[in-house]
């Protein structure tokens, strides 16, 4: 029998007899779903949040913020200053000039939702440009704000995760009274997060003056980006920065990304161990509770190598199975999950969605794979080396 | 003693396993510990908040500024015994990634409101009397390798974006776990003189109160002096602020957590079980040592002894291991400050190794006690 047919039928054997085993088949199953679905949840908080701000930056759009800020919180632009960006070459125009819009932002408090305290709900000041610049905005309830007026637009993610932005309501923040009249979508991404406003009636709210803190500009095409900044960069009137929409927000989902994929991948490595230490075991008594049959093959003449590939496919089924159920749970448990969190990097929260992506699926599959693997290992070497004789004695 | 040796062969007859089952237990509290200190991490020291200090910020949010005056008119309200104020300057040490807070204070205020941050005198005196001085926490001073006299440029953002030269005066450390060090101050009036705006303002105030039973009466009385000025306040409970801050991070937090918990029990219920199936599968030797005259007491003692052996090795060894974890410190870089293992939760794991012990030892150990010795011979 050729070495091939050999471990074809060993496995064969092995997996047809898994029934018998089933209790403790099912607990080393059991253990890897479980690293899987722990692993594959975790990473999918930090992949919704770095998703969230990704997709928010598009290549030929650019941020402008004072010299030395990192975000927008820390910046801030005088009027004269924001004129001479929206002015600047590289700047895509429209029927309504400048596609540029001067922005501020400013922090709201307001209680999540089953939460009595109020959290750091950002609020931006735009000026019209700003649905232009970012054409994904669209308006999916009630109407625009109106300018010059105290209303408010708020993100969909924001209104679904904190109290009281329903259309219609009017509250009470910074020194004036809002009226939400719409809610927007933005396909997922940070603005969603945030409430719209005139800026014009942001400004003396806060006491602004007609300072900004922040340009968006939409850009000839991507190309344009160097000769924009480098017109910037010589305008002896300016003391600015100015960064690609997408280098900008993906900056800020670092340090938050960081700090939840250290954390999984730390909680996943030590429960890996765990169980693999869990399949070893299980492995062994597949092992153990088949001596006999093992020194029988060896007896009939199967070689050493397919019962050790045999033992190790097993184990890799088992891990196979694992994998796959702890994927698909965490699929249905985790995916789309809706929440909010503080970003570190801007004080300001930013609501987002759990994402288990495909590639996350692989990885926990994969991960489950190595496993069966070193689970399997030990245990195989152990059957292959049993003495035939003394094993076909034992029991 | 001869029992004690029987106790170890059995403990060594399947080393693997022996090894597999120490290693489990290991691991399970390994996460128990890494559980511990990250709950504690997401709260931010909660903890260790100070009951009789009150937070008050500005009512519309604590971006915005308060006046310098308040600090006098404070000092009156009744019940208030002290106060003082600090402002964020959230510059940039090098790289944006290098995060530590910043604080403007009056130096000599500020360590009369925080006593939990200690230092030398002499580097006290040298402070209070440097106006571009600034001291580092520990945790700071050591990521930087910063020390006493090293001179430290800043890029500033909010006030002044230009570069601002700090002289380390001196590193103050924590009287207490759970205190954040990853901090460094420096004086106001720097601040005030260096920046382009601002003059006059400060970001929030910290009042001491006299009994902090007393706290919410305080907090309303000061937040009605101020009311329909053009800064009306908002004061809370330092622990109140802290926590409320905690909340923002939200579910994260809860969700890590909570699967924190699933996974150290199951490990706890999968290990327990293997332990428990390596006696079920010696049920027969158990009778030997019955008709050999071991009375019940001893063959249960051997058993318990067995399984406790398994889990305090274990446990003891994880416990030891993640406290050593957490002693790295944040890995994270400062965004979880209070980053270390609460000595009620060591005594909680500690508590769980034991009850490891006897519950995975006691029920195999029980059954084996009340077989009947031909029954249990019969079985293989």
């Amino acid at each position: 029998m050729s070495w091939l047919t050999q471990i074809v039928a060993v496995s064969a054997l092995n997996l047809r007899s898994l029934r018998q085993r089933a209790a403790s088949s099912g607990v080393a199953v059991v253990g890897i779903a479980g690293v899987v679905i722990v692993f594959v949840a975790v990473l999918s908080i930090a992949e919704g949040f770095r998703r969230t701000l990704v997709t928010a930056g598009s290549d030929d759009a650019a941020i402008v913020l004072r010299a030395g800020s990192d975000t927008e919180l820390t910046s801030g632009l005088s009027l004269e200053e924001t004129r001479i960006i929206a002015d600047a070459p590289g700047v895509l125009r429209n029927a309504a000039g400048a596609v540029a819009s001067a922005e501020l932002l400013v922090l709201v408090d307001l209680n999540k939702k089953g939460v009595d305290t109020p959290a750091n709900v950002p609020m931006r000041g735009v000026q019209p440009a700003a649905f232009s610049v970012r054409d994904e905005v669209k308006l999916v309830e009630g109407r625009m704000f109106e300018p010059g007026r105290s209303e408010v637009i708020v993100g969909r993610a924001a209104a679904g995760q904190f109290q009281g932005l329903e259309v219609g309501r009017t509250l009470r923040w910074g020194e004036a009274a809002w009226t939400v009249v719409g809610i927007f979508e933005a396909n997922g991404n940070v603005a969603e997060s945030e409430l719209w406003a005139d800026a014009g009636v942001v400004q003396p709210a806060y006491r602004r003056g007609t300072s900004f803190q922040a340009v968006y500009v939409k850009l000839e095409s991507p190309g344009a980006f160097e000769r924009f900044k480098d017109a910037l960069a010589a305008d002896p009137r300016l003391e600015i920065k100015v960064v690609r929409e997408t280098e900008y927000y993906a900056q800020q989902s670092q340090q938050l990304s960081r700090l939840i994929r250290t954390l999984g991948y730390l909680i996943a490595i030590l429960m890996g161990i765990g169980a693999v230490f869990g399949a070893i075991n299980t492995m062994y008594t597949a092992v153990a509770s088949r001596t006999r049959e093992i020194a029988t093959l060896r007896a009939l003449g199967f070689g050493a190598g397919p019962v050790v590939l045999s033992v190790l496919t097993e184990a890799m089924a088992l891990a196979f199975v694992g994998g796959t159920v702890g994927g698909l749970l965490a699929w249905a448990g985790f995916n789309g999950y809706q929440t909010a969190t503080l970003n570190w990097q801007t004080f300001t929260q930013i609501a987002f969605a759990f994402a288990v992506t495909p590639s996350l699926l692989v990885q926990g599959l994969t991960y489950a794979l190595v496993m069966g693997f070193f689970g399997g290992m030990l245990p195989a070497l152990r059957a292959a080396r049993l003495p035939v004789v003394t094993a076909l004695r034992e029991l | 003693m001869k029992h004690l040796h029987l106790v170890w062969r059995n403990l060594l007859r399947r080393k693997t396993r022996t090894m597999f089952t120490f290693l489990s237990v290991a691991i399970a509290f390994v996460l128990f510990g890494v559980l511990a200190t990250i709950r504690v991490a997401f709260n931010y020291g909660v903890e260790v908040a100070g009951a009789d200090r009150l937070i008050m910020i500005h009512k519309v949010s604590f971006i915005n500024f308060l006046p310098i005056s308040y600090k006098e008119r404070i000092k009156t309200v009744k019940g208030v015994s002290d106060a003082t104020h600090a402002t964020w300057f959230g510059g940039i040490y090098q790289d944006p990634s290098n995060f530590f807070s910043q604080m403007a204070v009056d130096p000599e205020e500020w360590l009369r409101m925080y006593p939990e941050f200690t230092l030398p005198e002499d580097q006290k005196k040298a402070w209070f009397a440097n106006r571009v001085g600034a001291i580092a926490g520990r945790t700071v001073a050591n990521r930087f390798g910063w020390k006493a006299g090293d001179r430290i440029p800043i890029q500033g953002t909010i006030f002044q974006s230009g570069v601002w030269e700090f002289t380390i005066d001196g590193i103050f450390d924590a009287d207490r776990e759970g205190v954040d060090t990853n901090q460094f101050f420096f004086h106001n009036k720097y601040l005030w003189e260096k920046a382009r705006w601002g003059d006059g303002m400060v970001g929030w105030y910290i009042i001491r109160v006299g009994d902090p039973k007393a706290s919410a009466e305080v907090a309303k009385r000061v937040d009605a002096l101020f009311a329909n000025s053009p800064y009306e306040t908002k004061t809370s409970t330092e622990k109140a602020f802290v926590q409320a801050f905690a909340n923002q991070v939200g579910d994260i937090g809860a969700i890590l957590t909570a699967i924190l918990v699933a996974v150290f029990f199951t490990i706890l219920l999968v290990t327990g079980n293997t332990m428990a199936q390596s006696i079920r599968e010696r049920t027969s030797e158990l009778a030997v040592l019955k008709t050999l005259g071991y009375p019940n007491g001893l063959v249960l003692a051997m058993v318990l002894a067995e399984s406790l052996v398994i889990a305090i090795a274990g446990g003891g060894a994880g416990l030891l291991l993640s406290w050593l974890i957490s002693r790295q410190g944040d890995p994270t870089g400062g965004l979880l400050p209070a980053f270390f293992f609460p000595p009620k939760d060591m005594v909680l794991g500690v508590a769980l190794v034991l009850a490891l012990g006897f519950a995975s030892g006691l029920l195999p150990a029980l059954r084996a006690m009340r077989l009947r010795i031909v029954d249990a011979l019969r079985r293989t």
